[in-house]
């Protein structure tokens, strides 16, 4: 572990504290799959976007809106606004799409999946069989049957490898399939929403998204319906040199609730890999959506080497009165993160909601945001970003709080800390605050500090080493987060919050 | 690489409108500013930071024509016992000026160091606006270093008893000045500033300050309140260890005015206040784009920046604190306040921080919002009418601001001037 080597380890830890932790190893998810796989030919170009197409058995009208946005994406220049710095990515020197040779045939059901990718998201701890609930969560084993169950869409490198609990959200109305499933399934649905919340012109990421994403996730939910479970993505890279391009459509009609959680890992390797996807969420009248993001993408090692580049664009469009969105996202994997769930609060007391952590250490550069665009009367929105830098990452909050002329009578509250360990680190904050109505409120505030040493003090006064101390400081500093998150990631949120600090006492 | 075609072709057509004096020995200096303006263009609607506001018309060959505002009131401090140095139309008038000798300062014209081998100012002219050019652009210093006509240089070497005011007139509607001063606090030295009026339609000015070891300077300024005038203006300041600088700018209308205050905290246990009060009606743009570096140990900062906004004014706060590796105990402090006392003014702000060191403090905070209903119904419950209420708590939000401003009397002249605006108008 670099990061201790390089941190002075205060007086008073002892050696076997230091040497336990350097065994620990942070990254617990690098190891890969050993799968034959069917790969497109490197590089994107109009064939390679017509071929993902093909591949995914769609209508022209569909291949035709992947050629658009392919036409566009030619256009226009990579951002280079945010606060970080990774080389030029050479788009036409690795793969758009990749998938298990198992997979050329669709299973017909979840029994017959290539065993060895089941006993991959079984090692991830996402058991694919519906008997099972979510490994590895403490307590659940109390939690009345009902409630714990979660429906999971597996999605491995450039196909979704199947969804489990499909026949009974049938029951419910509910419609949670792979996004390539829901094109040929319910064209009109994705017809209707497709990219008129992320327009296939909207940056320079998304635009290629748009292009060649190779699958995803769906979910419709009727009006009225309660969503009877979770339901979760996870996403999985396994192939090297390929790109994941997945792509996220959640519609909630009327009256509707559900939570929808999102995992995702990689294998751990010395070239860096891109992941840009894109996740469109449609809100109607009294709708309402909890979006949950446990992103453990590797990060790179020690040195900085290898790691994702994850250029995501997230945004959620609350359409209808009273409709109301939440964003809880804990960031701690990844080499670059460039991420800005937001809100557009168009109808009337709609509300947003963000809450983030987001954690960098090492080499790691996060810079991650939320934007709250008011358009609608009475509207509310409220940020919390906890951000946490250590060893020699750069971690920064950028986002945009919009108050329209027309959305009187709206509220925004922001607040965004940012916590320093070890000197060697910096945390930034990036906020734009555009104000255009008086009888709107908004309140910002931020703040940066070092882990308070009257509070370490306390902590080792009463037996905790430093290690331990740190990670409660840290925990306490995060709870307003953490606190948002459903019970099944709150455990392992704690955890990664614990783990991808280690090493990092300064 | 190449500007963009928009871009060359408004900086070509503003530079050949403009044409550099006969410098002597700032030549140099003015030169290479020159290249720096041929290398980043002028700034233009695409620029971010000019996100908030149109630099258009600072950057135009001719200034729009400004009519000259006047009422029966007296300048600003001109009750107090001050030295004043006058500027009409941004050339420095002898006649209305006082005697430019004080004990505790030299101060001489920016076309006489030259000639009169004032070393310091040889060397200043120019250093301080350079290094306030990364990590960020301000291609209108530059201009402005490249071609001032006019300004002085402060020398401050002890404690000068009064005040020095610099006072700009605008008697020409087509006025365009672009003036550049330089200021030298040597160690244990301690002086006050005062900026007063309007200076021109449009008005590029320029400041470098340099504050030694353990010296202080006192700034307070209140730009003019002509309705059409235009500015942006900049100060660069450096501070050493020790040394402490404070600066207040009221500004009350004025169609466009941009000032920047790029501050570099360079030695240990420096002080740095900077804040600024604004109340604006109508056709009103007003920008505060401020810049602290803290590059020493134990350095305090604090910006403080009140807007009151009305009939569709817009206030702008672009504020960001940097705090370099190594830069540990900093103290640094930002508030960015708006009241809106109607719904078409609007607010647009972007506080930043950018934080390298672990043992620090930093904290902003940014609000915007009407009148507080709870507090007026307080007041007028108890008798006051809505309009004295309004105007009682409007200064109550502008309090702030001028608490910054340490002599009392300044400060008071400030809240009665205030309370005679805020009267007058609604």
């Amino acid at each position: 572990m670099a990061a201790l080597d390089q941190t002075q380890v205060k007086e008073g830890v002892d050696q076997e504290t230091v040497d336990a932790v350097r065994e620990a190893g942070t990254y617990k998810y690098g190891w890969d799959t050993d799968i034959e796989m069917e790969y497109a030919p490197k590089g994107v170009n109009p064939d390679i976007v017509r071929l993902i197409s093909e591949k995914n058995e769609e209508p022209e009208w569909m291949t035709e809106w992947r050629l658009a946005a392919f036409e566009r994406w030619t256009k226009m220049e990579e951002p280079n606004w945010a606060m970080v710095s990774y080389p030029k990515i050479d788009f036409q020197n690795q793969y758009y799409y990749a998938r298990p040779k198992s997979m050329e045939e669709k299973p017909k059901s979840l029994d017959d999946v290539d065993p060895k990718l089941l006993a991959t998201y079984e090692k991830l701890g996402i058991p694919l069989k519906e008997q099972m609930i979510l490994a590895g969560v403490e307590g659940a084993e109390d939690a009345p049957a009902e409630g714990r169950k979660v429906a999971v869409d597996a999605v491995f490198d450039s196909v979704s490898v199947g969804t489990t609990f499909q026949a009974e959200l049938k029951k419910a109305g509910v419609i949670f399939c792979s996004i390539s499933e829901a094109i040929k399934e319910h064209p009109e649905l994705v017809k209707k929403y497709l990219g008129t919340v992320v327009p296939v012109s909207d940056n320079f990421y998304a635009t290629l998204n748009s292009a060649v994403f190779s699958d995803g996730s769906f979910v419709y939910i009727p009006p009225g319906v309660r969503c009877p479970m979770e339901l979760s993505t996870y996403f999985r890279i396994n192939a090297e040199n390929t790109g994941q391009f997945e792509r996220t459509l959640i519609i909630a009609d009327k009256g509707s609730y559900v939570s929808y959680l999102e995992g995702c890992t990689a294998p751990q390797r010395d070239t860096a890999q891109l992941h840009a996807a894109v996740v469109e969420i449609i809100l109607e009248e009294d709708a309402e959506v909890k979006y949950s993001t446990v992103q453990n993408w590797f990060p790179g090692d020690e040195n900085g080497k290898g790691g994702i580049y994850n250029f995501v664009t997230k945004r959620a469009d609350c359409r209808g009165d009273r409709s109301k969105v939440m964003w809880t996202q804990v960031e701690t994997g990844s080499a670059v993160t460039w991420k800005y769930p937001s809100c557009i609060l168009r109808g009337e007391e709609s509300q947003g909601e963000f809450y983030s952590i987001a954690i960098a250490n090492n080499y790691q550069q996060a810079d991650t945001g939320t934007k709250m665009v008011h358009l609608g009367k009475n509207t509310k929105s409220r940020i919390v970003s906890k951000g946490i830098s250590a060893g020699k990452a750069q971690n920064t909050y950028r986002g945009l709080v919009s108050m329209h002329p027309k959305a009187k009578d709206s509220r925004n509250y922001t607040q965004c800390d940012s916590l320093l360990i070890g000197d060697k680190c910096g945390a930034h904050t990036v906020p734009y605050i555009e104000v255009k109505n008086n009888s709107s409120r908004v309140e910002h505030e931020a703040t940066t500090s070092k882990v308070d040493d009257d509070q370490l003090f306390y902590c080792r006064q009463r037996g905790m080493d430093e290690e331990e101390a740190v990670a409660l400081v840290v925990n306490g500093f995060c709870k307003d987060v953490l606190q948002a998150l459903p019970m099944e990631f709150a455990m392992e949120a704690q955890q990664l919050v614990a783990i991808s600090l280690e090493g990092s006492v300064g | 690489m190449a500007l963009p075609e928009v871009k060359q072709s408004a900086t070509e057509a503003r530079l050949s409108a403009l044409t550099m004096p006969d410098a002597g020995c700032t030549r140099a200096a003015r030169e290479d500013a020159l290249a720096r303006v041929l290398e980043t263009g002028l700034p233009g609607r695409r620029d971010e930071y000019w996100k908030y506001t149109q630099p258009d018309t600072l950057v135009s060959p001719d200034a729009i024509p400004a009519a000259v505002f006047s009422d029966d009131e007296p300048l600003m401090f001109s009750e107090l016992d001050r030295l004043s140095i006058v500027f009409v139309d941004g050339v420095f008038n002898a006649e209305e000026s006082d005697d430019l000798t004080m004990e505790g300062v030299t101060i001489d014209r920016l076309e006489d160091i030259c000639c009169k081998d004032i070393h310091w100012a040889k060397d200043l002219y120019g250093v301080l606006e350079t290094r306030g050019q990364s990590p960020v652009q301000r291609p209108l210093a530059a201009l402005n270093t490249a071609f001032a006509s006019d300004g002085v240089a402060i020398h401050v070497t002890g404690k000068p008893t009064k005040p020095i005011n610099l006072i700009y007139r605008h008697a020409s509607p087509t006025s365009d000045a672009i003036l550049h001063h330089v200021v030298r606090v040597e160690s244990g030295a301690e002086a006050t500033i005062l900026e007063t009026g309007p200076a021109a339609s449009r008005f590029n000015k320029c400041t470098e300050i340099d504050i030694a070891d353990k010296g202080t300077l006192h700034h307070v300024r209140a730009q003019g309140r002509d309705h059409e005038r235009r500015a942006a203006t900049h100060m660069f300041t450096r501070l050493g260890t020790e040394s402490v600088y404070k600066s207040f700018t009221l500004t009350v209308n004025g169609v466009l005015t941009r000032n920047e205050q790029i501050v570099e905290l360079t030695g240990d246990d420096a002080v740095a206040h900077v804040a600024g009060a604004c109340v604006g009606d109508g056709d009103f743009h007003h920008d505060d784009t401020v810049f602290v570096t803290h590059d020493a140990v134990n350095c305090e900062s604090r910006q403080v920046f009140k807007k009151v906004l009305r009939n569709g004014a817009t206030g702008v706060f672009q504020g960001k604190i940097l705090v370099k590796q190594g830069a540990q105990k900093t103290d640094g402090y930002q508030i960015s306040q708006s009241l809106l006392l109607d719904d078409d003014s609007q607010f647009l702000a972007k506080p930043e921080l950018e934080i390298y060191a672990d043992d620090v403090a930093c904290s902003h905070g940014s609000t915007s919002g009407a009148i507080d209903e709870t507090a007026l119904f307080y007041l007028r419950s108890r008798g006051v009418p809505t309009k004295d209420a309004t105007n009682m708590l409007t200064l109550a939000f502008l309090a702030e601001a001028v608490d910054e401003i340490e002599d009392s009397a300044l400060a008071e002249e400030i809240v009665s001037r205030l309370e005679g605006w805020l009267a007058r108008r609604s």
